[in-house]
C-alpha cells in the first residue's frame, strides 16, 4: 500500500450490500476514497445513494462485503471486533445527526466518556480536559448540565467536544448539523472545522446542506453507490 | 427494577426465616430425642454358633481352615451390662453410658390401674446421657437420689392418676406388688414417653422386674452426634450387640424434618424465581430502550464486554440490595417468629415457634438469588452485547 502521511484513511475498491433476499440492496459499489489531515471533506449526494453507509464502513462500525480500508497506514477492513474497536478508540471520534448524547449523565461525563474507556489520562486530567473542549466548544459555563438539560445546538456542541476527546486523527461527521436550525448549523459546522484544522485531524462529513458542503476543502458526490 | 429488587428481598427474608422454622423444629426435635432416648443405644444380640471344617495338605502345608455359620442364636438385652459399659467408655467419641433395665409393670393408684413402663437407672450415669436433670417440671432430683423407693414419673402418666410429689403408689409386676413414692414429675414433651415411663433405682427395678443381672439395654451419650452412627456400627462389631444411632432410631420423622424444609425452600424460591423474571423483563426493555447508548458506546470504543458488564452491573447492584436487605428482613422476621406463641405437644414440647439461628441458611438464600439474578441479567447483556453499532445507528439515521 501506497499512501502519504498526510493521509489518516483510506478505502479501496468498498462493496457492501443490504438487507436480504428480494430486499438486497448493493448500496456501495466499489467505492475507494481517502482523507487527509487538517482537511474537511464532504460527500454529498441523494438520500440512499450511500453515503452514510460509506460513513459507517470508514468508521469501521460495519463491516465491507468487499475492498479494503486502512487507518494511519494499518489495514483495519475484516479484522477482528476487538481491533476494530480498538482502533475506534484511538483514531476515531464522531458526530451523529441525532447527537447521541448519554442524557442521563452531564455534559463533561458525556465528554469524559471516551477519555475513560481508551485510559490514556488520570482522572484529574481527563477532566480538565473535558472542561477545556467544553470550552472550546461554548459550553464551560454548562459542563455539569444534564443532557435533557441542554438545547439541541448545545447537545451537538457537546457530542463534537466528545468526539474531539481522544485526540482523534479522524473526525467522522454524519450529517452533524441535520438537525439544527441554520444558525446552530454554522456555529457547529465552525467549531468542528476549526478545532480539527487546529488540531490537524481530518473531517470527513456527510450532509445535505449545500451551504456547509460549499465551506469544505474538498466535496466529493456520491450517486447509486458509487463517486461521479 | 425497584419490584424486582423488592422481589429479591421478601424471597431471601423468606428462605431464611421459612429455613430457620424447619430446622429450629428440626433440631429442637433431636434436641428432645438426645435428652430423652441417648444418641445411641445398645441392645440385644445374635450369638453365632460356628462349625469349623478344616483340610489339611500333606505335611501341615497348605492348610485351610472355613467356617460356616448354621445357626444364630439370639439373646436379649445385655448380659453382662457393667463389662459392655466399660468397654463402650474407651471409644473416644463416648461421654456418658447408663445402664437400663425396663419391663413392663402396672400402676395402680386411687383413681385407677393402667399400664406403664419402669426404667431402672443409676440417675448420675443416666443425668450424663440424658436431659432429665432439666425435664423436672415438679419436685427435686435429690428426693428420688435420697429415696430408695423414690420414682420419677411423666407429666401425662401423673396428670392421669392424678399424681402429685409426695404421693406413692403401687407397681405390680411378675406377681409382687411394691409401693413407690413420686419424688419428681418429669415431661420430655415426647407424650409416648410422659404417658408410660416410670423412672426407679437400678436395684429396685431389678427386683420389681425380677432382673437380678444384664440390662434391657444401654444408653449412650457422644460427644459429636453426627458421628453417632459411625461410633454405633464400631460399638457393634467390637462388642457383637446390636446397636441404634438416633439418626437410625428416628429416621422417618427425620425424613419428614428434611422433606419439609426441602419443600419450603423449593416454595420460597419461586418468589426469587419470578423476582429474577421481572428482572429479566426490566433488563431486556432496558436493553430495547438504550440501542443507541449502547451504539454511541460502542462507537466511542467500548467493546461488547464492557456493554455487557453495564447490564451485568445493574443486575449485580440490585442482587447484592436485594441480598443485603433479604438478610436484614429474614433475621428481623426469624426474631419476630421465634416470639409467635405456639404450643405444640405430642413428639416435642413448645410454647413458641422454635427457630434455627445459621448462616447456612443466608449463604443459601443468597447463592440461590444470585443464579436467578444473574441468569436473569446475562441474558439481556448478552443481548446488548451482541448489537451491531452500524446496524443501530443506521436505523436511527432513517
Amino acid at each position: 500500500m501506497s499512501t502519504s502521511t498526510a493521509t489518516v484513511i483510506r478505502c479501496e475498491n468498498l462493496h457492501r450490500h443490504l438487507g436480504r433476499d428480494e430486499g438486497r440492496v448493493h448500496v456501495l459499489r466499489g467505492v475507494s476514497f481517502e482523507a487527509e489531515r487538517g482537511k474537511v471533506c464532504a460527500i454529498v449526494g441523494p438520500s440512499g445513494c450511500g453515503k452514510s453507509t460509506l460513513l459507517y464502513q470508514l468508521g469501521l462500525l460495519d463491516q465491507p462485503d468487499d475492498g479494503r480500508i486502512w487507518i494511519d497506514g494499518e489495514l483495519m477492513s475484516n479484522t477482528s471486533d476487538e481491533l476494530r474497536t480498538a482502533a475506534r478508540s484511538r483514531h476515531i471520534g464522531f458526530v451523529f445527526q441525532f447527537h447521541f448524547l448519554m442524557l442521563e449523565f452531564t455534559a463533561l461525563e458525556n465528554v469524559m466518556m471516551p477519555m475513560r474507556k481508551l485510559g490514556r489520562l488520570t482522572p484529574e486530567a481527563m477532566e480538565t480536559r473535558g472542561r477545556q473542549l467544553l470550552e472550546s466548544v461554548g459550553l464551560g459555563a454548562k459542563s455539569h448540565r444534564l443532557g435533557t438539560q441542554l438545547s439541541g445546538g448545545e447537545q451537538q456542541r457537546v457530542a463534537v467536544a466528545r468526539a474531539l476527546a481522544n485526540e482523534p486523527s479522524l473526525i467522522l461527521a454524519d450529517e452533524p448539523t441535520g438537525n439544527l436550525d441554520a444558525a446552530n448549523s454554522a456555529l457547529v459546522f465552525d467549531l468542528l472545522a476549526s478545532l480539527a484544522r487546529e488540531n490537524n485531524q481530518a473531517v470527513v462529513l456527510v450532509t445535505h446542506n449545500p451551504e456547509i458542503a460549499q465551506r469544505c476543502d474538498r466535496v466529493r458526490a456520491m450517486k447509486d453507490g458509487v463517486f461521479v | 427494577m425497584a419490584m424486582s429488587l423488592m422481589g429479591i428481598v421478601f424471597g431471601v427474608g423468606f428462605f431464611i426465616v421459612t429455613q430457620a422454622q424447619t430446622s429450629g423444629f428440626e433440631q429442637f426435635f433431636i434436641k428432645t430425642i438426645l435428652g430423652t432416648n441417648g444418641a445411641i443405644r445398645i441392645q440385644d444380640r445374635f450369638q453365632p454358633t460356628l462349625f469349623t471344617m478344616q483340610s489339611e495338605g500333606s505335611g501341615g502345608q497348605g492348610s485351610v481352615a472355613i467356617e460356616t455359620e448354621s445357626n444364630r442364636k439370639y439373646i436379649e438385652g445385655v448380659e453382662d451390662p457393667v463389662r459392655v459399659s466399660e468397654a463402650v467408655r474407651k471409644f473416644a467419641n463416648v461421654s456418658g453410658v447408663s445402664i437400663v433395665v425396663q419391663g413392663l409393670v402396672t400402676l395402680v393408684t386411687n383413681v385407677k390401674t393402667e399400664d406403664a413402663r419402669a426404667y431402672g437407672i443409676n440417675l448420675d450415669d443416666h443425668l450424663a446421657v440424658s436431659d432429665l436433670g432439666a425435664q423436672i417440671i415438679r419436685g427435686s432430683l435429690s428426693d428420688f437420689r435420697e429415696t430408695p423407693n423414690g420414682s420419677l414419673v411423666g407429666s401425662v402418666l401423673a396428670l392421669h392418676q392424678n399424681l402429685r410429689v409426695g404421693d406413692s403408689y403401687m407397681l405390680q409386676s411378675g406377681g409382687q406388688a411394691r409401693r413407690y413414692r413420686v419424688s419428681a414429675i418429669y415431661e420430655t414433651g415426647v407424650s409416648d414417653i410422659d404417658r408410660v415411663r416410670i423412672y426407679l433405682h437400678l436395684s429396685e427395678a431389678r427386683s420389681l422386674l425380677q432382673k437380678p443381672i444384664g440390662a434391657s439395654f444401654l444408653q449412650v451419650n457422644v460427644f459429636d452426634r453426627e458421628r453417632a452412627p459411625e461410633d454405633a456400627e464400631r460399638i457393634q462389631s467390637v462388642i457383637g450387640h446390636s446397636t441404634a444411632p438416633w439418626q437410625r432410631r428416628e429416621k422417618t420423622w427425620l425424613a419428614v424434618f428434611s422433606a419439609l424444609r426441602f419443600s419450603s425452600a423449593i416454595t420460597v424460591s419461586t418468589i426469587i424465581l419470578i423476582s429474577g423474571l421481572g428482572m429479566f423483563n426490566t433488563l431486556a426493555m432496558l436493553v430495547i430502550e438504550k440501542t443507541k447508548d449502547i451504539a454511541i458506546l460502542r462507537s466511542m470504543g467500548y467493546t461488547r464486554n464492557d456493554i455487557a458488564r453495564i447490564f451485568l452491573w445493574q443486575g449485580v447492584l440490585v442482587l447484592i440490595g436485594g441480598i443485603v436487605l433479604g438478610w436484614l428482613f429474614g433475621a428481623l422476621a426469624t426474631y419476630g417468629v421465634s416470639k409467635v406463641p405456639i404450643r405444640i405437644r405430642g413428639i416435642f414440647t413448645t410454647d413458641s415457634f422454635v427457630v434455627a439461628w445459621s448462616w447456612e441458611h443466608y449463604v443459601v438464600a443468597a447463592l440461590t438469588a444470585s443464579v436467578v439474578v444473574l441468569a436473569a441479567s446475562w441474558i439481556p447483556a448478552r443481548r446488548a452485547a451482541r448489537l451491531e453499532p452500524g446496524d443501530v445507528v443506521r436505523g436511527t439515521a432513517q
